[in-house]
């Protein structure tokens, strides 16, 4: 493969390109998908590309293609490269510039005790349809459904600065739902998170260590239990989120704007920017005090971890808010060149056709001092919230709307009622400040998103969020007309 | 065609499959093609990509027994493995009586869905479309943002029963946001034909929007009269219809629908239809499982009538795929949507509307309940306040919960010019009421 990519970036230096880097990748996928006592599909995948990048006269150009050979390799190297020439058409005063990064050559693989592609898929079937019937043991449950997918990946990265990484990764994920509707009314409930399930970068042995089958009578009866809850008041209360919950929160309000192309505008007309400006680097109260927050590519199992980034920078552990004060952003070499520094090594692309561009890693709440029960316990009214159902926020990441799958009232140090159709909004920052309470490392846990969607044409990254449940203080709950 | 496998190509490979499968039936789906992007901020080109390349899926059946398998390399080894994969995998399994078959082949109507001069279009034709509203922002001291996607996609679905469906397709998108520290404002255009396509128009719209934008002011939240641009109509709409109209969402209890077919549930103003064959749309012959479309008439002056149907419905409920199947387990699915047109401009909207909100496009919608259709988003980019009949000035923008079914039940005028906004052809609307729940910084 060494023969291959250096042709490319051989290729690339004659025509005149000042940087190039190639990625071969080499991803297949197994899922299984169970609904309502069948097996809904059943699939095996793989996808086998390379895309190159160049550097032109100052300007970015990008082709890639499923045809790894060596002739195919020189006419993509050559199509970036009059790809980049038309870009250097319309280009700004200043070129693009790389911040410097150290040739790497490296090999790093991700941890897996059992190899998912070496389990049975018949016991994959069996965990799942088990799942299934207990779901609808109860008989309001409409659609009961189910997934379990394991990918790997396996990357090369090779530049002109004389990078030369290899990179293997494998992911592992499951979960269940059950949907109940009757009279006008639908209510969903999952384990072990919605948007299917939980994912990290572990073997088998993560699956096993969800006791899926533990949780799944439960689902159906929550799911139909929800049906007849009270509707969640349109009020201003205490909140206290789960870490499901959370892991949403972060993902939205603090992920995405700390990205730091967005920062420079360069999402905006699709995904949009961010409020986070660069005068407000290393000043701006994002939340209070009790908001430690850092993007950590290099945790064991994170969904978002990795050894090298697509740009071949090393994974990172950076302090994105320390006591509440926003400190740094998520960064690729271009964007961190416009800001005068070094990448925090967060460009990454979903697959070999598409350019690395700046994602999140795995951005963790760190834990604080409280258990959940001393949270509730310490809280006079106010409402628990677990499990995202739907999401939405503005083009600059301030003004939110989430609403979850399941609620409990607190009253006077209790759990009270069930709640249906609960919601809350806010503005990032001032609710980021109301936070008085965050649960400690026992509670603490690592969330897989497999379903970040950034970028044009789409992209979608798989990262991580570590949080435990947490405290804030006078949110808006209840928002729409319900009735 | 660089790029493009042709149809005698991508059916002799399809061919191939199904003669190599040991299935008692076989499904194939063969689809890919060129995908070109040049995406821009801040006035200069920033990232300007290719991608082209296919995928292949088979479904391998013994009886009631389904496997599955794809793969991105066309190599007859690499075909032959995902033919193996799904034929293990199908034996591994115990019967899904959930299944119904797959469809016979029935006559595909053609339709002209490719261009060449969308194929042809270069990475310089892009470049110079995207200088035409970078000068055109920098002239205004604004700051353009946006992309210029020009493709060429192929779609080949054949089965064991002798369904053997083709369609080429091209498509062309330029879309800008024009923006400074203290508004925005966002235009597109989308076409089969990038002729079709005005660089200067997309360019002027946008900018007037920014410059119009300048400076908002906060109004407070609750109910406004609302004029919303064919962008939001689109993006409103889509909650509506999906999983709404899905016979099978229907038939399980999912969807608003559920018990209420022939019944008034929108306002009179309000017909909507699917048709693959429009050329004013996408135009797409037949569905993913190569079931040639139907125009489905889904409202007629506000009573609900059809609904979509895949296959495994269809045969479920004794009646005919509409073709819209090929979604799985989220059932049949709209791609072509068209609303009737009104008699109204939206210079006509604005003069009839006491205290308004003028929008341009919304935000990262969401359902927050889909038995109600209630969603919740932000407008973005051009939003504005209407006053005794006259846009009086632009405000911060709004973040909306609101049910679908109040919207399209109550709207009381409607565009006379449809546009293209996504897949979908619609025209402005107002709505006499409208609740907006929260507001933002900018």
């Amino acid at each position: 493969m060494r023969d291959l990519t250096a042709q490319a970036l051989d290729v690339a230096k004659k025509l005149g390109a000042s940087y190039a880097d190639i990625r071969v990748v080499d991803k297949k996928q197994e899922s299984v998908r169970t609904r309502n006592g069948n097996v809904e599909s059943l699939g095996s995948s793989r996808s086998r590309g390379f895309g190159v990048r160049v550097l032109y006269d100052g300007a970015w150009g990008f082709s890639s293609s499923a045809r790894v050979t060596e002739e195919e390799v020189r006419r993509v190297a050559e199509e970036a490269v009059s790809i980049a020439k038309a870009s250097a058409t319309v280009k700004r005063e200043k070129d693009v510039v790389l911040a410097p990064a150290k040739p790497v050559t490296a090999k790093w693989e991700s941890k897996c005790e059992i190899d998912p592609f070496s389990v049975k898929v018949e016991d994959k079937i069996a965990l799942l349809m088990e799942a299934d019937r207990l779901m609808r043991q109860n008989k309001g449950v409409r659609v009961a459904s189910g997934n379990i997918m394991a990918l790997r990946e396996e990357k090369i990265f090779a530049s002109t600065e004389g990078s030369y990484i290899e990179q293997v990764k494998t992911e592992t994920g499951a979960g269940i739902e059950a949907t109940a509707a009757d009279k006008g009314e639908l209510q969903r409930r999952s384990y072990p998170n919605s948007a299917g399930g939980d994912f990290a970068s572990k073997g088998w042995e993560f699956v096993e260590s969800m006791n899926i089958l533990d949780h799944a009578e439960r689902v159906g009866n929550e799911a139909v239990q929800l049906l007849t809850a009270k509707q969640c008041p349109d009020v201003v209360t205490d909140l206290i989120l789960d870490s499901s919950q959370l892991t949403l929160q972060i993902h939205e309000s603090c992920g995405h704007p700390i990205e730091l192309d967005r920062v420079l505008g360069q999402e905006a007309s699709y995904a949009g920017t961010s409020f986070l400006t660069p005068e407000k680097k290393g000043t701006f109260q994002y939340g209070s005090p009790n908001v430690n927050i850092v993007a950590d590519a290099t945790i064991d199992g994170g969904l978002g971890s990795f050894g090298f980034d697509d740009e071949g920078v090393p994974a990172q552990r950076t302090t994105i808010v320390d006591k509440g004060i926003f400190m740094n952003y998520l960064s690729s070499r271009d964007t961190a060149a416009e800001l005068g520094e070094t990448s925090s090594g967060a460009a990454r692309a979903d697959s070999w056709s598409r350019i690395p561009i700046v994602r999140m890693t795995n951005i963790n709440l760190e834990p604080g001092d409280w258990t959940l029960d001393e949270i509730i316990k310490d809280t006079k009214e106010g409402i628990l919230m677990e499990t995202n159902k739907s999401w939405s926020i503005d083009d600059k990441r301030l003004n939110f709307q989430f609403g979850v799958e399941m609620a409990y009232e607190i009253k006077d140090g209790s759990i009270g009622e069930m709640i249906k159709n609960a919601n809350y909004t806010g503005i990032t920052y001032e609710f980021w400040r109301s936070c008085d309470a965050v649960a400690n490392k026992d509670e603490w846990r690592l969330w897989g998103v497999p379903n970040c969607g950034k970028g044009e044409p789409g992209q979608v990254a798989h990262v991580g969020h570590g949080s435990a449940p947490s405290r804030f203080r006078g949110v808006k709950v209840g928002v729409g007309k319900w009735q | 065609m660089k790029g493009l496998l042709g149809k005698d190509e991508a059916l002799r490979i399809a061919s191939r499959v199904i003669e190599a499968s040991p299935g008692d039936m076989t499904e194939v789906f063969v689809s890919g093609g060129v995908s070109r992007l040049t995406r821009f901020s801040d006035n200069y080109i920033h990232q300007n990509v290719s991608d082209s390349g296919h995928s292949l899926r088979v479904r391998v059946i013994f009886g009631k027994k389904i496997g599955m398998a794809s793969t991105n390399s066309l190599d007859d080894d690499a075909v032959k493995e995902a033919i193996e994969t799904a034929a293990r995998v199908a034996e591994l399994q115990k019967p899904n009586e959930d299944f119904e078959g797959i469809p016979g082949p029935e006559p595909i109507p053609q339709v002209n869905t490719f261009f060449d001069s969308t194929f042809g279009f270069s990475p310089l034709d892009r470049a110079k479309g995207v200088k035409v509203i970078t000068e055109a922002a920098k002239a205004k001291g604004f700051r353009a943002a946006g992309a210029f996607q020009t493709g060429a996609s192929e779609l080949c679905i054949a089965n064991s029963l002798g369904v053997r469906a083709y369609n080429r397709s091209t498509s062309a998108h330029l879309r800008t946001v024009a923006m400074s520290d203290t508004g925005s404002g966002y235009a597109d255009a989308l076409a089969t034909d990038v002729r079709e396509i005005d660089p200067a128009l997309v360019a002027q719209t946008a900018v007037m929007k920014c410059e119009s934008a300048q400076n908002p002011e906060v109004v407070p939240p609750g109910e406004y009269e609302v004029i919303l641009e064919p962008r939001a109509v689109a993006d409103m709409l889509s909650y509506l219809v999906r999983g709404g109209f899905s016979a099978s969402a229907v038939s399980e209890g999912r969807s608003f629908l559920a018990g209420k077919l022939g019944e008034k549930l929108f306002a009179e103003l309000f017909s909507l239809w699917d048709d693959g064959l429009d050329p004013r749309g996408f135009p797409m012959p037949f569905d993913l499982e190569g079931v040639p479309k139907q125009k489905v008439v889904m409202v007629e002056k506000g009573v609900v009538k059809d609904l979509l149907y895949d296959y495994k419905t269809a045969k479920k409920e004794g009646k005919k795929s509409t073709g819209h199947g090929g979604f799985g387990r989220w059932g049949a699915m709209a791609a072509n949507l068209f609303m009737a047109p009104g008699d109204s401009t939206v210079e006509e909207m604005i003069k009839n509307t006491k205290r308004g909100i003028l929008i341009t496009r919304f935000h990262y919608t969401n359902m927050a309940h889909p038995m109600k259709v209630l969603v919740t988003g932000m407008t973005r980019d051009g939003t504005f306040l209407v006053e005794d009949g006259k846009v009086t000035k632009p405000v911060k923008n709004l973040r909306f919960t609101e049910s679908a079914l109040r919207v399209f039940g109550t709207m009381d005028m409607v565009g006379k010019e449809l546009h293209r906004a996504g897949r979908s052809v619609v025209p402005a609307i107002h709505v006499p009421a409208f609740n907006f729940t929260g507001v933002t910084e900018f």
